[in-house]
């Protein structure tokens, strides 16, 4: 894997990805801040995000995050229509899920990995519903949560990419993730921030509405 | 998780939750699909089960298997004031307006295993509104209403419970509300003199009586858009000219069919009155 952050060897994500999933945890918004900025305006693909977070607190991820992104970004809502182009934070402890529809739907059941939202809820629910057309990425985290998670968007034939563990601020979690096998792609947060660069419909004209 | 072919999972979700109404009357058939898909795997796991298949085979043909799985499909373990604020807007808010009744009559709807029906009897207790106040308490699972009845929790979680208490604006100490016993905290008979505990499904019964508050949380989530609609068209119909509706902290009205007969008075914290038009 080359080091540099050109897009050479990498995949143009428009014309395959319809949704996106990141887990991260420890270390994880200042991964985000790196990625979110690389996120086109016209983005084809909506980006969903769990953030372990603090109890018992409002989360400010959609404050944090909406000045450094080109789309709108927002908290989950219960039965939301999922649509591309627009950013989705788990609202803190809830779990966030994709349904059918794509509608997006939240949960109180137990916290998996001592985690609410938990990233393993998230990913398994959204592969369900986009199989080949997701792409889920684990980002830096102290947790095992997001494994189990990424395992199933291989399964279901999605493209998995997890954080370079050198270069996590915490590389537990990308560690776990990578000993299970689950990782296509194993990328800096420059390299990962150019993949999420080609989420537009493709330039070749051949664009989906 | 196990490893399942997703389809065939689907197909056996679909016909254990018709077996399921077909031989036991619970109808999980407009259940948002990926919570109930979620718990399902789980329960299949922890019940040695291979399948969906297996699960129904046993549950078809042994009413105590049916229980365990319905504690999966069912139970939430709430905490004692679960969203201090939510408290909070209740006391602030709409308590002084409930106070102008001579008498009251609260549904807490789906309460699980109560935690939730002994925050709001203190509260009204706190407020000197508990003896003129009649709490129905309901859900479609007997057993945790039975453990809700009880009102004893483990003595673990009380020092949560008495955090969220005082954040809430409790006016106390909520160990007046209990005794320990063993690893138990038992609460106060008298916080449940004036509750009614009642078998009630928001699937498929009907409204029972009129209300001046409905506190729902973390339920309809479980739902689907249909089945949410069903149970805030029951909501709107208890409710008696201005009462009030909890739901839970990331609850909206924003995608049903009666968000217009609600508006909400309690800002981020999900507490709604009925319009007078409504």
């Amino acid at each position: 894997m080359s080091a540099s952050p050109q897009l050479a060897g990498l995949p143009n994500l428009g014309a395959r990805i319809r949704a996106v999933v990141v887990g991260a945890s420890a270390g994880g918004i200042e991964a985000l801040g790196v990625l979110l900025p690389a996120l086109p305006p016209d983005s084809c693909a909506a980006v969903l995000i769990v953030v372990h977070l603090l109890r018992g607190r409002p989360s400010m991820l959609a404050e944090i995050f909406s000045p450094m992104c080109a789309l709108p970004v927002a908290e989950a809502q219960d039965k939301e229509p999922v649509r591309a182009g627009r950013v989705y934070c788990a609202p803190p402890d809830y779990h966030l899920l994709v349904d059918r529809g794509a509608r997006l739907a939240l949960s109180v059941d137990d916290p998996v990995h001592f985690s609410r939202p938990s990233i393993d809820v998230l990913f398994e629910s959204a592969a369900e519903i986009y199989g080949e057309t997701l792409l889920g990425i684990i980002l830096s985290g102290a947790n095992e949560d997001g494994t189990a998670g990424l395992t199933a968007v291989r399964r279901a034939g999605g493209m998995t990419v997890v954080q370079q563990p050198d270069s996590a601020a915490v590389p537990y979690m990308v560690r776990s993730a990578l000993q299970s096998g689950a990782a296509e792609l194993v990328l800096t947060l420059p390299q990962i921030a150019a993949l999420l660069g080609t989420l537009q419909n493709s330039p070749s004209g051949q664009s989906r509405s | 998780m196990p490893t399942l072919v997703p389809e065939t999972f689907d197909i056996e979700l679909q016909l254990l939750i018709d077996a399921i109404f077909y031989k036991y009357r619970f109808d999980f058939r407009a259940y948002a699909f990926a919570s109930l898909k979620r718990r399902l795997s789980i329960a299949m796991t922890r019940l040695g089960c291979q399948s969906l298949s297996q699960v129904q085979d046993l549950v078809l043909r042994e009413p105590e298997v049916f229980s365990t799985l319905l504690d999966y499909l069912t139970v939430q373990v709430s905490e004692m004031f679960r969203d201090p604020g939510y408290y909070r807007g209740l006391r602030e808010c709409v308590m002084p307006l409930l106070r102008t009744y001579p008498s009251l009559r609260v549904w807490v709807a789906g309460c699980s295993t109560g935690e939730e029906v002994y925050s709001l009897a203190i509260l009204l207790h706190e407020q000197g509104l508990l003896d003129r106040t009649l709490i129905y308490a309901t859900d479609i699972n007997a057993q945790a209403l039975q453990r809700a009845e009880a009102g004893v929790y483990d003595i673990t979680r009380i020092a949560g419970f008495s955090d969220n208490y005082r954040r809430a604006g409790g006016t106390g100490s909520l160990s007046d509300y209990y005794v320990a016993a063993y690893d138990g905290a038992v609460f106060d008979k008298a916080l449940r003199r004036q509750v009614v505990f009642a078998d009630h499904s928001l699937a498929t019964d009907s409204v029972f009586a009129e209300v001046q508050l409905i506190s729902c949380r973390n339920v309809l989530i479980y739902f689907n858009r249909e089945l949410q609609d069903r149970a805030l068209g029951l909501f709107r119909e208890a409710l008696s000219l201005r009462g009030f509706l909890g739901l839970g902290s990331k609850e909206s009205l924003r995608f049903s069919a009666h968000a217009e007969a609600f508006e909400e008075i309690v800002p981020h914290e999900r507490v709604f009155q009925k319009r007078h038009s409504a």
